[in-house]
């Protein structure tokens, strides 16, 4: 897939993309075939169309979610620096990196994987989730499975377990906070294969 | 299955041993592997499949667990395949759907013979194993044998795990590191598989048996012994994480559902063929091909959010319940922090109930309310419905009675209003509808309605609610007329202690009764009397539950801060109407139990509280005392009373058809003065036959002190 001869020089910025996201050499060599892939009529950037030619994502409920928590607010197409720091959201932590002490939190902390994922949720960006939003999640992922009632309650329930300052609405501390048993890097982390 | 191959060899004769067979003994370890696992799995489909269709015969269905996967061992077996995989795979394979499709007690069942068999047959390994150990005869020592097997069994174990961790990191997300293979190598504890199959062997074949017995009988206990007793202070001291039990909350669950359909997504894009894409493709062919296969319909359909949302709520509201506290504050305080003490007969009812209804079954307790009228036999699915009635509570409070219902806090003080204000009431029905209870059963259900109406804002809405249901109205009017008893007997302001006379009615609500009176009682802290025991076993043979039965059920499981709360509500619309409205089963509980917990929030000692709500009770007795004759007379037309009463009663649910009303009512007696202030609605029944009358005697003073 992707270009013949796809080099590292291909690639715009490759040296501080590598910086900024910790991703390999070749891992981004992969990215960016993959990236060329997906975008069918080699713009450099990507549309939403273009996602949508991807399988999977028509089955999952939250893809259309996902798909555009790839655009930044306000823009309508990605180009690769985009994609490849969305995607370095997911890569799993190192635990011996070298941390460079001015080096702002590196983008796949585990702060920043609860970013992303509060940020599907939170989908006109006030900084709460409500309860309207969270139904919106729960109705796409149980689907018709569930009544309408049933998915209230859970909803209730998953409001009154994190809503700690009783606004209603669960705030991004809130959400960290209820998920702070969880290994978070097992669980929103991605082996990106060599 | 090593073993295995390493027999037949022995079989062959070592002096037959060519190159050839170890080839074959390597291709012999495989097949005896794989095949074991795939037999297993073939007996898991038809396990599964076999579980599918065992809903009317439920009694059978662990039969059918053990049967078919002893079969898949001698299958197994028969083919010379590894047994124990085949045994084991099965197990796994059919461990989701079978789980599924099998009742909750069946599953009880289940687990809990196996643990049995599991350690029996553990216990007599080592019982064998130490006759062993000391009768000489067996065994043959050889010291360099047996020390040079110590010493290898751990090098050959830290080696086997250093080298297959080292393999596995490189796939692995969160690799494992030093410290875990350090406890994975020093955790291997060999035991009695080894030992049993150390003494099948052939003693005639294999000429060192003994050697090999000897050497065996160390290895375990050295291994059982030293490094199982040593491990744990090894582990504390080189301070691995502990897997440290949490109470799962919805919240991880839903979101932890969200990271996996992100990821799933991700990988989508970024072109990757990761985990997630595999289980995710193995997920859809288990949702599509075999979930259709194996599992019953009705569970089909259900979502795994939704269980587990589910099953944190049950657990919750039984640890509540358990500790006593309320559960529509508690709730909303304190979700995740309560002790789980989780009681399991209930909570496994509950799911149980849940799981048989249904994906249909929502938990608004509207419905549940009415959907217990149809399976009235069982005590458990009685108490299922009550626990599943917290739910109604709980949302309901959150929506209308944030402002009504005492928090906590205020709950004395509110509950004194309305304890007072329904006294008044009560007074005046109690007076005019003294004698006429038995007449107005119907007619009762009007007035509590309208009672309850006028009862307050608070409690419209729960009355409005539970006055649908006809079944309901039946409990509340016999608890009405047993309010009107203690009408006259309240003086005080605090509880007026209904009796609920009920003449034998087999299939009166008994066990609801006995529930709802234990409930109610545990808000009384009067003097335990014996029948609090009996608050969860009165519900045996009640023929059959009728949906005021199940609310008082619900009202039972009701912590006692709960209970007060409804007390009060019940106690407001049974004071307004005597006659017993058609209010659900719930209010006369409540109004009981608000009485109790007027004065008194918590006297949260159910087995206490049983025993103050008899002696509520028994104070309403002796003031109803004039009315028992009557009462008895009315046995058939005050069957709803007489189920109402039973809720009330879970003294004589004690008492009940066995015979004489022994033992309960004389505590009671004594209990209404003690428990005074809290019997709110105790309503006695003196379900049997006649000695109700004698038993209320002796309680008459009490009835006021509600």
């Amino acid at each position: 897939m992707g270009s013949s001869s796809s080099s590292m020089d291909n690639i715009p910025n490759a040296e501080e993309l590598m910086q900024e996201t910790g991703f390999s050499a070749a891992h981004l060599l992969r990215l960016y075939e993959r990236f060329e892939f997906l975008d069918k009529d080699q713009t450099g950037e990507l549309r939403p169309e273009d996602f949508g030619a991807v399988g999977g994502l028509a089955l999952n409920p939250i893809g259309d979610r996902i798909i555009s928590a790839f655009f930044s607010p306000g823009r309508e197409t990605v180009d690769f620096p985009s994609f490849v720091r969305v995607l370095a959201h997911f890569r799993p932590n190192d635990t011996n990196r070298t941390r460079n002490g001015t080096q702002q939190e590196p983008v796949n902390s585990r702060t920043r994987k609860l970013k992303f994922a509060f940020q599907l949720y939170d989908q006109d960006r006030d900084g709460k989730i409500s309860r309207a939003e969270l139904l919106q999640v729960l109705r796409a992922m149980l689907g018709i499975q569930v009544t309408e009632e049933q998915l209230q309650s859970i909803a209730e329930r998953a409001i009154q377990e994190a809503d700690l300052d009783r606004d209603d609405a669960i705030s991004f501390d809130e959400f960290r906070k209820s998920l702070e048993k969880v290994n978070i890097d097992h669980k929103m982390s991605i082996r990106f294969l060599k | 299955v090593l073993y295995k191959v390493y027999i037949s060899f022995v079989e062959v004769g070592a002096e037959n041993v060519q190159t050839a067979d170890y080839f074959k003994g390597v291709a012999s370890f495989l097949i005896v592997s794989i095949g074991g696992t795939l037999v297993g799995l073939v007996f898991a489909v038809i396990l599964g499949f076999i579980t599918r269709f065992t809903k009317k015969v439920r009694i059978i269905e662990p039969l059918f667990v053990f049967l078919l996967v002893y079969l898949a061992y001698l299958t197994a077996e028969l083919f010379s395949l590894s047994a124990i995989l085949s045994m084991t795979f099965c197990g796994i394979g059919a461990n989701k759907y079978v789980e599924a499709n099998i009742s909750q007690k069946s599953r009880t069942t289940v687990k809990y013979t196996m643990k049995t068999l599991a350690s029996i047959a553990e216990t007599i390994i080592f019982i064998f194993l130490g006759i062993s150990a000391v009768d000489k005869s067996k065994w043959a020592w050889d010291t360099g044998l047996v020390s040079c097997t110590l010493i290898f069994i751990f090098v050959f174990r830290a080696v086997g795990v250093i080298g297959q961790t080292w393999v596995l990191n490189r796939f692995r997300l969160v690799p494992l590191d030093k410290i875990d293979q350090v406890v994975m190598s020093y955790g291997g504890l060999r035991g009695a598989v080894a030992f049993a199959l150390v003494v099948l062997l052939d003693g005639n074949q294999v000429k060192a048996k003994d050697y090999f017995v000897a050497t065996t009988i160390v290895v375990v206990f050295f291994t059982v012994m030293f490094q199982g007793l040593t491990i744990k202070p090894l582990v504390k001291w080189l301070k691995v994480p502990r897997s440290t039990s949490r109470k799962p909350t919805i919240n991880e669950e839903i979101h932890e559902r969200a990271f996996d359909h992100i990821l799933t997504a991700v990988e989508d894009i970024a072109g990757l063929q990761g985990y997630h894409h595999w289980r995710d493709k193995w997920e859809q062919f288990d949702k599509n091909y075999l979930s259709k296969l194996l599992l019953r319909k009705s569970v089909y359909r259900k979502s795994e959010l939704w269980e587990a949302y589910q099953k944190i709520n049950i657990r919750d509201a039984i640890s509540v319940i358990d500790q006593g506290g309320n559960v529509l504050t508690s709730a909303r305080l304190s979700l995740p922090s309560m002790a789980s003490r989780a009681s399991f007969p209930e909570v496994t009812n509950v799911t149980n109930y849940l799981r048989e209804n249904g994906s249909g079954v929502c938990l608004d307790l509207q419905v549940i309310d009415n959907v217990p009228g149809a399976k009235v036999e069982e005590d458990t699915e009685t108490h299922h419905v009550l626990a599943e009635n917290l739910y109604k509570p709980r949302r309901r409070y959150q929506s209308h009675y944030s402002r009504h219902f005492m928090p906590l806090g205020e709950k004395e003080r509110q509950d004194r209003e309305v304890f007072q204000r329904n006294m008044k009431s009560r007074m005046e029905t109690f007076k005019s509808t003294r004698y006429k209870r038995h007449k107005k059963e119907r007619s009762l259900k009007k007035r509590r309605g309208s009672d309850a109406k006028e009862d307050g804002s608070d409690k419209p809405r729960r009355n409005v609610s539970w006055q649908d249901k006809d079944p309901v109205v039946v409990p509340v009017e016999s608890e009405e007329d047993k309010a009107e008893h203690s009408d006259p007997e309240k003086e005080e302001d605090i509880g007026i202690t209904f009796v609920a006379r009920k003449a034998e009615t087999p299939k009166q609500r008994p066990k609801s009764v006995p529930a709802a009176l234990d409930g109610c009682q545990s808000p009384t802290a009067a003097p335990p009397s014996p029948t609090s025991g009996d608050s969860h076993l009165p519900w045996k043979g009640s023929v059959g539950s009728p949906p005021p039965c199940v609310s008082v059920e619900a009202t039972k499981i009701i912590p006692v801060d709960l209970q007060q709360a409804w007390n009060q509500s019940i106690s407001s619309l049974e004071s307004i109407s005597s006659p017993p409205a058609p209010a659900e089963p719930i209010h006369p509980r409540v109004s009981a139990l608000s009485r109790l917990g007027g004065p008194r929030p918590a006297s949260y000692t159910p087995p206490g509280s049983v025993g103050s709500s008899t002696s509520s009770i028994g104070a309403p007795v002796s003031q109803g005392s004039f009315g028992f004759p009557e009462k008895k007379k009315e046995d058939e037309e005050e069957e709803e009373e007489g189920g109402a009463s039973q809720e009330m009663q879970p003294l004589m649910s004690s008492l009940r058809p066995p015979g004489p009303l022994p033992p309960p009512p004389p505590p009671l007696g004594s209990a209404p003065n003690s428990g005074r202030r809290r019997n709110p609605c105790v309503y006695l029944r003196s379900l049997v036959t006649m000695p109700p009358t004698g038993s209320a005697e002796p309680h008459s003073r009490g009835p006021t002190q509600l």
